[in-house]
């Protein structure tokens, strides 16, 4: 019997082109080919990373002048800028996790609970995805703001001064908007993952005497991890950089990294210290980025 | 524990795609489905296995309605034509999956599970992933799988249709081995391949247009098929439109001596000889034809004679001196070679 396995399939639908690599080195590079590679490059240069080396420039030079770290040791020790980085940690390391098992648990029951609609739900989030953050936080703000219809209702009911929906202004109102509005950007690679699983092997599952819940956490998880990794990063480093849904929410004792960069900058005209900030800021989503990308690649993802 | 299937009939928005199927599958039998695809048989499988509820009728197992039951209630093995292994999980784990969700205990898990790798013959290949073997490999886990859970019924849809040829006789030497190692187990197989139903079935239920056209053993169907369908899908035949008379039938203006015993004198009816009972040269119920077309297929030569607007084809074997296209042949059959089937599709 031949051991040649003939019917590799592709895990949750993620696959390299296997054919990518060998192209550059065997055949000689001509001019011309350079020649085309010269006007991105430099687009990508004068737009990007001109810019960006200009604010690492900055972040070391003090208003006192001359080149030192001393921004830093300033950033650094400022509570300010401690508490910033933790509230952004944690509030992207929250949502990353509410997206995860929230956008999980929907693409489940859109993919696998055969309900009228459910492929114009499944094209719905596709147009979620083209919203801009701040609308959702803004629809938020109407329904639970202080003035929002949630309160409205409630005073208008028992006469109170106020309404008993104020969390839209603390660091929870954040989570809820940061979760609502980026849930969908986990969905959409999950349920490109789910159309490629096999119905056979859950058919299998069930005849082998495996109810849903196993056959969710055995045979549909697994296959899915590509595809959450994929998700969860691009929403881990969309949240640490979350900038609208934290202006929008009007939560002033939320302030992240992106928020401490913007508050420094335009409203203390501390360009140095705001250049520290956003460096950091690139830091540390370049750096989870590229521990995904480890990661994947040791995942076989 | 036997199949029975009790007047089910399933249709989608509408659509019967199986038409009141009644059959029973005797406890320790293996049945083959056979029909070409759209003929319900797959449908019928789905049906055993709880995929598919039908609209009417009742599926019972052992004598105990299941209709009714999920399919992880109604225990039963399964064999799909994509092998639908578990793509993250080893061998092992494959086969141990169906043990895990009955909490069967550990160790008599792992001996279970070494067991039906043991049978079929996969044991070496316990640690390996389902990428790392070749689809005849993948379909034994498959079945090691299905067997695991010591099932009363084992249902093989298509198991052998992704398999290359060669493969596929071993394997199905491989199906008939193991039906022997485990009596009791009933198969219901299904197929559209004639040979996999003669080789391995005791009996073959020949499916079509979402109908049970005929049930009955190997022999029966392919000796004496009581239908146009049967004979040409079981076996491929000759079906020629004759008119019956005192001794005999007429055809294309020749007299052919066959057993018309049954059938009123006058009446129109079909005449089924399979092809390698016909032959070349003089001989008894004569046809005379000009030959349209010859395949050689190494140990024989199939000829195709146009007799009276009529192709009959002739299983020959390998000729020395094969005739040429054009060429006006006489062919002949012997009398208790052919059957008479009532008349059908083939007079027009």
């Amino acid at each position: 019997m031949a051991d040649t396995a003939r019917n590799t399939r592709v895990v949750g639908g993620w696959s390299r082109p296997s054919g990518g690599s060998h192209r550059s080195g065997t055949a000689p590079r001509s001019s011309g080919t350079l020649l085309w590679a010269l006007p991105p490059v430099a687009a990508l240069a004068l737009f990007f990373l001109y810019p960006l080396a200009l604010v690492v420039q900055q972040s070391f030079q003090p208003d006192s002048g001359g080149t030192s770290l001393q921004p830093y040791t300033d950033v650094f020790a400022s509570d300010a800028f401690r508490h910033a980085l933790w509230t952004t940690v944690w509030l992207a390391a929250a949502s990353t996790v509410g997206c995860l098992v929230l956008g999980f648990l929907l693409a489940l029951v859109i993919a696998f609970v055969p309900f009228p609609g459910a492929k114009a739900v499944s094209r719905f989030i596709d147009v979620f995805l083209s919203f801009p953050s701040f609308l959702i936080t803004l629809s938020l703000l109407f329904i639970y703001g202080s003035v929002g219809m949630a309160n409205g209702a409630w005073t208008d009911l028992t006469g109170a001064a106020s309404g008993p929906f104020q969390f839209l202004t603390t660091p929870w109102g954040v989570l809820l908007a940061e979760v609502t509005y980026f849930t969908p950007f986990v969905m959409r690679p999950l349920l490109a993952a789910f159309s490629q699983l096999d119905t056979a092997q859950l058919e299998a599952a069930s005849s082998l005497g495996a109810r849903a819940p196993r056959i969710v956490r055995q045979v549909i998880l697994p296959e899915a991890l590509p595809a959450l990794a994929a998700g969860g990063s691009l929403v881990l480093v969309l949240c640490l950089n979350e900038f609208g849904i934290v202006l929008f929410t009007g939560a002033k004792g939320v302030t992240t990294l992106p928020m401490l960069v913007y508050s420094k900058a335009i409203l203390e005209s501390d360009y140095p210290g705001a250049c520290v900030v956003a460096v950091v800021n690139v830091l540390i989503s370049v750096g989870l980025y590229s521990l995904y990308r480890v990661v994947s690649r040791r995942a076989g993802a | 524990m036997g199949i029975r299937f009790d007047s089910v009939t399933v249709a989608y928005d509408g659509n019967v795609v199986l038409d009141s199927l009644d059959l029973t599958v005797e406890p320790g039998e293996v049945m083959a489905l056979l029909g070409p695809s759209g003929s319900g048989k797959t449908t019928a499988l789905r049906a055993v296995a709880g995929f598919v509820r039908p609209v009417s009728g009742r599926v019972l197992l052992g004598g105990r309605d299941v209709t009714d039951l999920p399919p992880y209630q109604r225990g039963i093995g399964m064999v799909v034509q994509q092998y639908a292994l578990f793509p993250h999980m080893r061998v092992d784990e494959n086969v141990a999956f169906g043990l895990k969700a009955r909490r069967t205990a550990k160790s008599e898990t792992r001996q279970r599970v070494a067991q039906a790798l043991e049978m079929t013959g996969m044991a070496a290949y316990a640690r390996r992933h389902p990428r790392e073997l070749s689809g005849g490999q993948q379909q034994r886990v498959a079945i090691a799988r299905a067997l695991a859970i010591r099932p009363d019924v084992l249902l093989l849809d298509e198991p052998l249709s992704a398999l290359d040829a060669q493969l596929r006789s071993g394997m199905l030497a491989e199906l008939a081995r193991l039906h022997r190692e485990l009596p009791d187990v009933s198969m219901l197989y299904v197929t559209h391949d004639q040979v996999e139903a003669l080789t391995l079935a005791d009996r073959i239920a020949v499916m079509d247009k979402a109908r049970l056209q005929a049930c009955g053993t190997p022999k029966e169907l392919y000796r004496s098929p009581a239908d146009e369908f049967t004979a040409s899908f079981v076996g491929g035949a000759n079906l020629v439109p004759v008119t019956v008379g005192r001794a005999g039938v007429s055809f294309a203006g020749a007299e052919l001596k066959v057993d018309t015993s049954g059938v009123l004198a006058g009446a129109r009816a079909t005449l089924c000889v399979r092809p390698h009972l016909v032959g070349l040269g003089e001989g008894p119920n004569r046809l005379v034809g000009t030959v349209t077309e010859i395949q050689w297929r190494g140990a024989t030569h199939r000829l195709y004679v146009e007799v009276d607007g009529h192709s009959v084809m002739a299983d020959l074997r390998e000729l020395k001196d094969p005739p040429s296209l054009g060429d006006v042949v006489a062919l002949h059959f012997a009398s208790d070679d052919a059957v008479l089937l009532p008349a059908g599709v083939s007079h027009g």
